[in-house]
């Protein structure tokens, strides 16, 4: 199994979203996860000894006239709270929420689970996984049940739930555009300027390697694939692409050997770090100054309380600095949707479900309040007036996360994402610990995703 | 009548008793090896862009599997880190492991049963709790050797590096397992009957002659058995490797064999290409027990 090692706060979920995200908890995670185990495969087994009731159910789940109870994988904060709502106002579908370590955790469970034909009803799935689940028929398509939600989303975020096609494999819950986030009050000690393109950004580490040696402009981490991607996708990278019946890859491209060499430069200049992130160590060099900027994303509100505690209301947002000065693009590192699984036997009633923590006013505020998260609905502008707690010295917080939203490139995942991230800690693990070139292990991952397509009976070819 | 049912019931009875045995080997060691098997030699297929549903099948491969898993660049340096560590960790394990049994057993003084249960006491601790405390202990950040070892004015070592990390993983290893090999050693002493002591007293021998000359040779059994069962354990680490690899960018995830078996199976959802590496590296396992048992046998067992 997979395991978590982290922080040393409360008892919190770690982080959502990003690939490696089993990296950030603490011991008493562990213990509280296979305490969670015991308790969920009895529980489950009870819940679903099914009580005949006879009573018809609320309006909405016409479908089943007896109670069911779905289960529903996610890593995101506070989510019972959320699914609490719905659990009240709906007696006849109850949903129980199983907490996941995150994304890149549960992905590697749910393949597993789904194959042997036991997932959950519902499941939290990052975007970019989408394709690769989609691929392997493990997800339901629930068009029939949820096509006229299409007009909440932004088109993009659509997109990526549907594939581009008359299917419908996933409601979309967040938006995640990336922004920069850097320690106000360090800054100004330091005497850095806030950067709005990656020069400035460069001459920033290079000041504050010379004024502070063994103080950082964050890290360059080989766990988190998902951040680099986003990187990519800033420059213009579009790792993988279809036309006809066939793929295209361009993890090796100009735009993302661009982001790679410039990485490069700055880590083995010193002024960015080389571990990685969601680990103890980095949870305290975010909380004690060691590193005073984290690229990120307008889901870090989820997990700033975690990783940074003692700094509430010291870290402020700012859009991603821009390759060219003065333009408005950003990418995207995870952002996820709920989707139903082919396995359920009680698709509609989970498309429904679905809908509702997505669409419905109530829920997507609860989730904004209780879990931090930006939702993708573009209807529900009233939860975000208010800034997250943690940001509160930043009022505009959401409204400039609204403003990167409307930046974020578009994106096609490919069907084998979970085997670019996997290699992609493979081989920049290594160069990033030697400082050596990271247009090797650019080439490497692009090459075990061609492989691999090759392998299952694609028809690709390298952009 | 008496004399029907006394004739039946112990035909029966052996059957009965063996069965529990037969059903659980089957359900959970045959019938898993076979579909393992099964699995080994199909792949999945994909027609078109490979989206929409069905557009997957599983289908025979032939041993394209095993091809592509044996030619793997990463499984073999995977092979030769394990080795290396096996190098590593297997003889300084037993090494500390037959010290400490031989010092147990020289010195029967107060405090021995408390040293016998403290060199025990790791071995109770689960190698995934064992491997992240000492995670936090090699992770600088948070470990509180560096503030001990600059006040002597030294610096911490990187322990994640990519020529320490083996070493680091090795140690979790001897720090988990002396104590169990310790314990089957010292048994092993404690029947060595007295009166050799005696007469090697008599013969004018020191301790350390006896320990030598006596005890050592008297518990080659033990040894080659706690040889052979570290050797077997070490090639499959998967727990310390796995448990620190968040923590480093040294530690891929395919750094060992199995890590190895586990990254294809679940991170690359390719468990055809997963289940024949497991089966290799089965079959590598059984040939070099195998051989190390009866190569040791020969020497050891019938020797006496």
């Amino acid at each position: 199994m997979k395991l978590i090692l982290g922080s040393h706060a409360a008892v919190m979920r770690p982080a959502r979203r990003s690939r490696r995200r089993r990296a950030a908890a603490i011991a008493a995670t562990v213990l509280a996860a296979l305490l969670a185990a015991g308790c969920s495969s009895s529980s489950s087994s009870s819940s679903s000894s099914s009580s005949t009731s006879t009573t018809s159910s609320s309006p909405s789940s016409a479908a089943s006239s007896q109670k069911v109870t779905l289960t529903f994988w996610s890593w995101v904060p506070n989510l019972d709270k959320v699914v609490a709502i719905w659990n009240q106002s709906h007696p006849d579908i109850q949903v129980q929420v199983q907490v996941q370590a995150g994304g890149d955790a549960e992905l590697t469970k749910l393949l597993t689970a789904a194959k042997a034909g036991n997932p959950p009803d519902l499941a939290q799935v990052e975007y970019q996984v989408l394709p690769t689940l989609v691929s392997n028929n493990y997800l339901a398509n629930i068009a029939q049940y949820a096509s006229s939600l299409k007009s909440d989303f932004p088109a993009g975020n659509w997109n990526q739930v549907t594939l581009g096609t008359s299917s419908l494999y996933g409601i979309p819950q967040d938006a995640a555009p990336m922004a920069l986030f850097y320690r106000a009050d360090l800054f100004k000690k330091y005497g850095l300027t806030v950067p709005a393109t990656w020069a400035q950004f460069a001459a920033d580490a290079a000041k504050l390697h010379s004024e502070a040696p063994g103080v950082f402009l964050g890290t360059f981490s080989s766990v988190d694939p998902g951040e680099f991607a986003g990187l990519t996708q800033q420059a213009g990278a579009q790792w993988w692409s279809a036309s006809g019946s066939a793929w295209t890859v361009s993890i090796d491209s100009a735009a993302s050997r661009k982001v790679a060499s410039f990485w490069q430069s700055l880590v083995a200049s010193g002024g960015v770090d080389n571990q990685p992130q969601w680990t103890a160590g980095w949870n305290k060099g975010m909380n004690n100054g060691k590193y005073i900027a984290w690229v990120s994303d307008v889901w870090a509100p989820s997990d700033m309380p975690t990783v940074s505690p003692a700094n509430n209301g010291k870290w402020l947002m700012t859009e991603l600095p821009q390759w060219t000065a003065g333009s408005n693009v950003v990418g995207n590192w995870g952002g996820s949707s709920t989707a139903v699984m082919a396995a359920s036997k009680h698709q509609q009633a989970a498309a429904e479900f679905a809908a509702w923590l997505n669409t419905d006013p109530q829920a997507t505020g609860a989730l904004v309040s209780d879990s931090g998260i930006y939702p993708a609905d573009i209807t529900a502008e009233g939860a975000l007036s208010a800034p997250p707690t943690y940001f509160s010295n930043q009022p505009a917080f959401w409204s400039l996360a609204k403003q990167y939203a409307a930046g974020a490139s578009q994106v096609t995942w490919g069907p084998d994402v979970n085997v670019a991230y996997s290699e992609f800690t493979t081989a920049f693990g290594g160069a990033v610990t030697s400082k050596g070139s990271f247009l090797s292990p650019l080439a490497q991952v692009q090459s075990a995703v061609l492989s691999d397509m090759k392998k299952s009976g694609f028809t690709v070819q390298a952009g | 009548m008496k004399q029907t049912r006394r004739a039946t019931a112990p035909r029966l009875a052996p059957y009965a008793f063996v069965a529990p045995a037969v059903v659980f080997f089957a359900a959970l060691l045959l019938v898993p090896i076979g579909y393992t098997l099964y699995l080994s030699f199909e792949k999945s297929q994909v027609s078109g862009l490979g989206l929409g549903a069905g557009a997957r099948r599983q289908v025979f491969a032939g041993l394209s599997n095993y091809s592509a898993a044996l030619a793997d660049p990463a499984f073999a340096a995977s092979l030769l880190r394990v080795l290396v560590y096996s190098l590593i960790l297997v003889p300084v394990m037993l090494g500390l492991a037959l010290l400490f049994a031989l010092l147990l057993d020289a010195r029967r003084v107060g405090f021995q049963r408390f040293a016998r249960l403290s060199i025990f006491l790791p071995y109770a601790v689960p190698t995934v709790i064992a491997s992240l405390l000492w995670g936090f202990l090699y992770l600088p950040t948070v470990s509180p050797f560096p503030a001990i070892l600059a006040r002597l004015g030294l610096a911490m070592p990187n322990l994640f590096a990519s020529r320490t990390a083996l070493f680091s993983v090795a140690n979790i290893g001897v720090w988990g397992g002396t104590g169990f090999n310790m314990i089957v050693m010292y048994t092993a002493l404690r029947a060595v009957p007295a009166e050799l002591y005696e007469a090697a007293r008599i013969d004018g021998a020191s301790q350390i002659q006896i320990a030598l000359r006596i005890k050592i040779p008297m518990i080659a059994p033990a040894l080659v058995l706690t040889g052979v069962f570290s050797i077997i354990a070490t090639l499959q680490v998967f727990n310390e490797p796995q448990t620190l690899a968040p923590l480093t960018n040294t530690i891929s995830p395919d750094w060992m064999p199995l890590m190895k078996v586990y990254d294809l199976a679940f991170n690359d959802n390719n468990s055809y290409e997963a289940a024949a590496l497991s089966l290799v590296i089965a079959a590598a396992m059984f040939v070099l027990s195998f051989g190390l048992l009866r190569a040791s046998n020969k020497r050891v067992f019938q020797g006496r």
